[in-house]
């Protein structure tokens, strides 16, 4: 990494220095360990391990119901921040404060409490079971659970940008005559789209490596609803660390893929958008 | 009418997947009453799991806030090549699942890790000990602070510390009477969240922890034992506790921002 | 500041970060007067019991004070935990295997079986059935299991150690009944095709089917289904004796390596050989566990029916081998969920 731009500010290596550090020290060399373990194993006992028929079936439901929850969260997520910022309603502090909720509650608690919700004969499962919907034990539940966990990314970043936009630009849009949603569509998804982006790709990234919530209300059968973090444990279990490093190291591969894509975008875009 | 009909949507979207089960810890926390939820909380292993979590969040916290700051400034203030890498490298402990997550610190300082001989010989105690359950908390809370900062600080650009350097401030100086009343409100932000996930946290804790009661327990990691005990009222009453501890620091900000409201409308425009 | 100083700050408060985060460590428990024992779950009674009547017995027998402290979780979990450095004096786990497991990396001898009675099993329990009040599917054995629109609850073997005896149970039965390891496949298959949740753990399946009120039938051993009849609301379930089952061995041992670094050797000893007493061979069969002691099984013999039971040693030729032949990838329980056309 070398210095692009020359910029009158100091404190450039100092802090690059620093981040590098910590950034090696916690994340870095630890994370080391996983490819580092995996690579012991040799190609072919990798690939049996980390694309076996079931472990491609067991990804294919971890990033499947961590996309279709980072999808739902995007558009409920924006949802709500639209309403928290613009709108004034009676208990719109405590609102505000709940939205954080899910990242308190320890995920292991959050599985017991949604699984008690959503199982046939839960408070919302004896509504929807006459209705032939089965949720705990489907991939719907994982999903469901993925948006408890997601969903304070989604707000969290869109709130901040939405803040910002201001209401001059749509005023200015509607009184040239554009209506609600040419306005939405040309004015504010433009102005919060990045931040949208990046609260999308950081739920979707949490909810693939998510464990403790998912575990009690996914089923566990294999092929089904199994999600892949619970692969990584049976491993584990038969003391295959390589094994259970093997598949850590698809999964980590995948969701690094992923959020590079998006950073790289805004990164980009910010460039371009300073030039 | 939009207004109404927006309102209540977001409401309902919260209410059933946020609020419900919240309803639900603190409906099966109360189920005996108020004695009895009092009692599980007296509990002295319960006390001690408080304690830990504590200390914990004590120490995690603080580092992050030091690296989040030093990262966003770095990030923000600078344009440098391998910028997108940095910064997806920061959110990387997102993505990391939390069984992982305390794996590799069983893999860098367990008993057959990289440094787990030299440890062990040397008497220090990392995994299944305090040290080892504030690096795992530290790894998966990392992101936060920087996350929040990063686009913050972004748009407000470097204008007004350029102003600053040129008028003959020190970098300190700037950066401590200029960038921080600019940045404190995410900065407060970022800090409640990463807060509320050290002390939230279970998957990663849960491999380094040991599970030795009264020692290295942490609240969740309580939760769950007294959870498997069949003890539901216990279980229920310290994740209320946490889910709480975690409103504690929500009231804090919505004081703040009370008390100093005009100061917030005040910056960034 | 020039370029180089700035370098060397930076490193040294990369070092400075690096030694003041793991610094604050301490080694608290060497003096010889506390263990730990990292158990499973389901002993948590149990210690309780048996750790407070040790202490007593300790301190009248040498004087000296004792503190014993616990750890819980999953058997495999707390294996790995003590293989990958937990420092436990003594293990007291679900199967033989997790220990075999510590023997491999050299923490105790491999032949720490041999070294207490009764296969170093100081208490024994078997798979029974958990039924709903009256039993309205009117399960009496394993061969009603595996009928239509019969729903039964047990966890992943793949993850849970109960599960395996389970498991294992269910094959020895199918076995029996079949005359062939063809014809107990065939009915494990059977079975597992009417099983709808595997939890990763035996008190999930427990929660799933007590608190979710899912399946009509829940695979446990005879400690877990009594304890969760009397714990999870009496007089709502019944509990069914099959008319052949597993001797489910939890075995205990001395962590060697371990204790003699803390130099708890000795104590280890007696806090394991406590267990084979009659004092503690009381508070295990309260605890819901079956005594080895004659005398004490003869006072509860009403609360533990007789029933056929297989071993792992005589029947599945020891934990490693049925830990190959069914657990491991690739084994029988893979094969079961395989999809048709393979």
């Amino acid at each position: 990494m070398t210095r692009a731009k020359r910029s009158v500010l100091p404190g450039f290596g100092l802090t690059l220095g620093l981040t590098l550090a910590y950034l090696s020290i916690v994340v870095l060399i630890p994370l080391s360990t996983v490819f580092l373990k995996s690579a012991g194993m040799g190609p072919a006992d990798f690939a049996r391990v980390a694309f076996s028929e079931r472990a491609v079936a067991a990804y294919r439901l971890s990033f499947g119901a961590a996309l279709a929850a980072a999808a739902v969260n995007a558009v409920f997520g924006m949802l709500v921040a639209w309403v928290l910022v613009r709108y004034r309603f009676i208990g719109r502090r405590f609102v505000s404060a709940i939205v954080d909720l899910p990242f308190a509650l320890p995920t292991a608690v959050a599985g017991i409490a949604l699984t008690a919700l959503w199982a046939a004969d839960g408070w919302i499962g004896q509504y929807l079971a006459p209705l032939g919907i089965k949720v705990a034990y489907t991939s719907l539940g994982v999903t469901i659970a993925l948006v408890f966990v997601g969903l304070p990314f989604v707000v969290r970043s869109v709130e901040p940008v939405l803040e910002d936009v201001g209401r001059d630009l749509e005023e200015a849009a509607a009184s040239l005559g554009a209506g609600r949603f040419t306005i939405f569509r040309r004015v504010i998804l433009p102005a919060i789209g990045p931040a949208l982006l990046t609260g999308f790709a950081l739920a979707f990234a949490r909810g693939v490596g998510e464990y403790g919530s998912v575990i009690f209300i996914a089923g566990n059968l294999p092929y089904k609803t199994e999600i892949a973090p619970l692969l990584i444990v049976t491993q584990l279990e038969q003391y295959d660390y390589a094994g259970a490093t093997a598949i850590a190291t698809v999964m980590l591969l995948l969701a690094f893929a992923m959020l590079l894509a998006v950073n790289l975008t805004q990164v980009w875009r910010r460039r371009r958008m300073e030039r | 009418m939009t207004r109404a009909a927006l309102i209540a949507a977001a409401l309902a979207f919260l209410g059933l997947f946020v609020l419900m089960p919240f309803v639900a810890v603190f409906v099966e926390a109360f189920r005996e009453g108020v004695p009895t939820y009092l009692a599980q909380l007296a509990e002295p292993d319960a006390m001690a799991a408080m304690r830990l979590t504590l200390i914990v969040a004590a120490i995690s916290v603080p580092a992050n806030i030091v690296f989040g700051i030093v990262a966003a400034w770095c990030i923000t203030k600078f344009e440098f090549r391998g910028k997108g890498l940095l910064i997806t490298l920061i959110d990387l402990p997102f993505s990391v699942s939390p069984v992982v997550a305390g794996l590799i610190y069983v893999l860098l300082f367990g008993i057959n890790g990289w440094f787990g001989p030299w440890l062990q010989a040397n008497g220090v105690e990392i995994i299944f000990a305090v040290p080892g359950i504030v690096l795992a908390t530290i790894f998966v809370t990392f992101p936060f602070v920087a996350r929040e900062l990063i686009p913050l600080m972004a748009e407000q650009g470097r204008d007004d510390e350029e102003a600053a350097i040129s008028l003959g401030a020190t970098g300190w100086q700037t950066f401590w009477h200029v960038t921080l009343p600019n940045i404190r409100w995410g900065l407060l932000y970022g800090v409640l969240l990463c807060n509320a996930r050290a002390m939230g946290e279970f998957g990663a804790v849960s491999v380094v922890s040991g599970h030795i009661r009264g020692l290295t327990n942490t609240m969740p990691l309580h939760v769950e034992i007294l959870y498997t005990e069949y003890n539901f009222v216990g279980a229920f009453a310290v994740a209320s506790l946490l889910a709480v501890l975690a409103l504690v620091t929500l009231v804090v900000k919505t004081l703040l921002e009370w008390r100093y409201g005009d100061q917030i409308q005040g910056i960034g425009h | 500041m020039t370029r180089p100083t700035k370098a060397r700050l930076t490193i040294a408060l990369a070092l400075a970060a690096l030694t003041t985060l793991p610094g604050c460590s301490g080694g608290s428990k060497t003096d010889g007067s506390t263990l730990l024992n990292v158990s499973y779950d389901p002993t948590r009674e149990l210690y309780r019991g048996i750790n407070a009547a040790f202490i007593a017995d300790w301190k009248a027998k040498t004087g000296k004070p004792l503190s014993i402290r616990m750890s819980h979780g999953g058997s495999g979990k707390q294996a790995r935990s003590v293989a990958d450095g937990l420092e436990a004096d003594v293990v007291t786990l679900a199967l033989a295997y997790d220990i075999d497991i510590l023997a491999d990396r050299k923490l105790l001898a491999q032949d720490w079986q041999a070294k207490l009675p009764d296969h170093s099993a100081p208490y024994y329990s078997t798979i029974v059935f958990l039924v709903r009040k009256g039993n309205p599917k009117k399960i009496r054995d394993w061969a009603d299991l595996v009928k239509p629109g019969v729903s039964v609850i047990t966890p992943n073997p793949k993850t849970s150690g109960g599960a395996r005896w389970n498991y294992l149970a269910a094959w020895g039965y199918g076995r029996q009944a079949g005359g062939s390891d063809a014809a107990a496949r065939d009915y494990v298959t059977r079975l597992y095709k009417n099983v709808p949740v595997l939890d990763s753990g035996a008190r999930g399946s427990t929660t799933t089917f007590a608190e979710r009120g899912l399946g009509d039938v829940l695979l446990a051993w005879e400690n877990e289904a009594m304890l969760a009849r009397d714990e999870m609301g009496r007089g709502k379930f019944d509990i069914v004796v099959p008319s052949v089952s597993i001797l489910a061995e939890p075995p205990v041992a001395v962590v060697d390596a371990n204790a003699q670094r803390h130099g708890t050797a000795a104590v280890s000893k007696a806090y394991l050989e406590f267990l084979y007493t009659p004092a503690a061979q009381d508070l295990i069969a309260k605890a819901h566990y079956r005594p080895r002691d004659p005398q004490v099984a003869a006072r509860y013999a009403s609360k533990f029916p007789q029933t056929k039971l297989l071993t792992i040693d005589g029947d599945f030729g020891g934990w490693r081998k049925a830990q190959a032949t069914h657990f491991a990838d690739g084994g029988t329980f893979d094969a079961i969920y395989r999809p048709t056309g393979r």
